[in-house]
């Protein structure tokens, strides 16, 4: 058997696999969280069960519905998004005018509801979702087995990011909600309908939580609770990253899971841990996160 | 003009009248407390009466320092692991190993205010709220808090080697001194000069600071205190039930006294009691119809922060203080 510093490598790169497929889901849901918090000043604490929510109607349109895995990748996100865009129209926007500590505890209550409805009805023993036939199997590459479903959600969520990165960096929209990002009233008076950006803000960013939900259902079980232990560590991912900027986002969120991964190998006991341990020092570091920009 | 002095004299209450007045109220509430426990189930009370007590302590961060801390539960369940284990294996009495678990969560409030207060706002609860997930691990892992059994059958022992806490009754008047101590104590830290400075950081933090006042320290200050407060009910409930467990320390914990808080109204001195006896019950009522306790927590939490921000005791408090109590 092959080692690397006394460890298999088999064991070595799984892990860094596995790592790696966790900070796609970090990566995701962070890019999410910064994209709304830019807009709205609120971190979107039902995240986690939006999440959730995507690998739902994901396993949802497949058990009623016979609606495969691809049809789900796009109705999961839309429906999602549906449900964001409700709850920022009938209740977030009545906070902006507050203190953006309400739009925390908001949607906290709200991540509650959500979870609660899911575990009354489905339980929390978790549902299995199969795999696509597409993607099923894997390749074998000599140091290491690599499922296809796995490396497909790596490169989905990559280009799930980068596409999110060149929208707002590239694009006419982008440079709009980066203005409105700065100074909503100014954008405002040039004519531009900045509630409806908001909405709109909202609503993609809910939606990556939705896709990610899709992605991830084959891979951990369909739960009520996969959102909220996961949430918690993205907001750490937040904290160490910074809000803002975009890349730093993703790239925090890879970085950290491989993290995760390699302690998994090195010492499974921190294994849980390490992110906020991370957290810690970098608050004694740089306060303002790795990328980010004041406090 | 039309308002005379005497119109005036009549609208306010004197100082003297004031002041008689609160006595009045302070008085008929502590006989409801003293006289409480021959009417309803004592368990329920000391649950209640720590919770609240919990809850005080975190009020003082965010009613009057203007802190969100989403960790609290670390403090409340580290603080009852400490005093369990006192109590249950070196045989610490009972005030004893209360104090030792609220020593600890004061020292761990130190660590944990020094590093969160650092960032401001939203940050500071997501980093709050990740450090106490980072001790909900350290908890679920560290031997002697025994994982998800928790330290179970935890002696009540006997109050100075004299009064035996083993009975309900004794129990409940000490629990009800602790909580009485407890919030006595926030009372005049709020209604202090340090309390003042808290409240100007509140209000207007650049402003508190170009006055000179060394703002970092104030808040940690203040932090400290609500962790030790917070471990000091996290401790008295390990005795009352007997029990640490893992409940007391996940997140949801600290969800649940930021609920008891603005349920009952954020900054004032008895908003969070209030809360916490009606979040207690609610407990109890749905404790056994599965996921509703957390949906109708969830709404609570989402009526409140949309339409009833000051809370039951915040909405009678401008009616009170006109007869001179101040709630």
């Amino acid at each position: 058997m092959m080692t690397l510093f006394g460890i298999p490598t088999a064991a070595l790169f799984g892990q860094l696999l596995l790592g790696l497929i966790n900070g796609a889901f970090y990566a995701m849901l962070s890019l999410g969280l910064a994209l709304i918090f830019g807009l709205l000043n609120i971190i979107n604490f039902s995240h986690g069960a939006q999440y959730m929510m995507g690998a739902f109607v994901a396993w949802l349109a497949l058990t009623y519905l016979g609606a495969n895995y691809w049809v789900a990748l796009v109705l999961a996100p839309v429906a999602v998004a549906a449900f964001g865009i409700v709850l920022e129209r009938t209740m977030l926007s009545r906070l902006y005018k507050l203190d953006h500590l309400y739009g925390l505890l908001l949607t906290f209550g709200l991540a509650l509801i959500i979870e609660g409805i899911f575990r009354q009805l489905y339980g929390i023993s978790g549902m299995p979702y199969a795999v696509p036939k597409e993607l099923a199997g894997g390749w074998n590459l000599g140091f290491m087995y690599l499922p296809i479903y796995r490396a497909w959600v790596v490169v989905a969520s990559l280009v799930l990011c980068l596409g999110t990165w060149l929208l707002i960096e590239k694009t006419k929209l982008g440079a709009y909600l980066r203005a409105a990002t700065e100074n909503p009233a100014l954008v405002q008076a040039f004519g531009i309908n900045v509630p409806v950006m908001i909405t709109l803000t909202y609503g993609f960013g809910v939606a990556l939580a939705g896709i990610a939900g899709v992605l991830a259902a084959p891979i951990y079980s369909v739960n009520p609770l996969m959102g909220s232990n996961l949430i918690i560590v993205v907001f750490a991912v937040v904290v160490i990253g910074g809000m803002g900027s975009i890349l730093g986002s993703v790239v925090t969120g890879f970085m950290l899971g491989m993290l995760e991964g390699l302690t998994k190998v090195i010492y499974p006991e921190a294994a849980s841990t390490v992110i906020f341990m991370v957290m810690v020092v970098v608050l004694l570091i740089k306060p303002a996160g790795l990328f980010g920009k004041g406090a | 003009m039309t308002h005379s002095p005497v119109s005036l004299a009549v609208q306010a209450p004197t100082v003297a009248a004031s002041s008689k007045r609160q006595s009045l109220f302070v008085a008929v509430l502590l006989i409801v407390a003293l006289a409480a426990p021959f009417a309803v189930y004592p368990v329920f009370l000391m649950k209640g009466l720590c919770f609240a007590l919990f809850a005080a302590a975190f009020n003082l961060l965010l009613g009057y320092v203007g802190l969100l801390s989403f960790g609290h539960a670390m403090f409340f369940g580290w603080s009852a692991y400490i005093t369990a284990h006192a109590a249950k294996e070196w045989g610490l009495t009972p005030e004893l190993a209360i104090l030792l678990g609220t020593l600890c969560a004061a020292g761990l409030g130190a660590v944990v205010g020094w590093l969160a207060i650092r960032r401001q706002g939203i940050y500071f609860a997501m980093i709050t709220l990740a450090l106490s997930q980072l001790m909900f691990f350290v908890a679920l892992q560290a031997p002697f808090t025994h994982g998800e059994d928790g330290i179970q059958g935890v002696p009540r022992g006997h109050l100075f080697g004299l009064i035996d806490l083993n009975d309900t009754m004794n129990m409940y008047y000490f629990v009800l001194a602790i909580f009485l101590i407890g919030v006595f104590f926030l009372y005049r830290v709020v209604h202090s000069p340090f309390g003042q400075v808290l409240k100007a950081i509140r209000d207007n933090e650049p402003r508190a600071i170009s006055l000179g006042y060394q703002v970092e320290r104030y808040k940690l200050v203040a932090f400290v205190i609500s962790a030790g407060l917070a471990g000091l009910a996290g401790s008295t409930k390990s005795l009352v039930f007997q029990l640490a467990s893992l409940a007391d320390v996940h997140w949801h914990a600290s969800g649940e006294v930021v609920l008891m808080t603005l349920l009952g109204g954020v900054g004032t001195v008895l908003g969070p009691t209030a809360g916490a006896f009606l979040v207690v019950t609610i407990q109890n009522y749905f404790a056994t119809a599965g996921s509703w306790v957390t949906i109708i927590q969830g709404i609570i939490f989402v009526i409140c922060v949309l339409a009833f921000r000051a809370g039951i005791v915040g909405v009678f408090a401008p009616w009170l203080k006109k007869r001179g109590i101040d709630a």
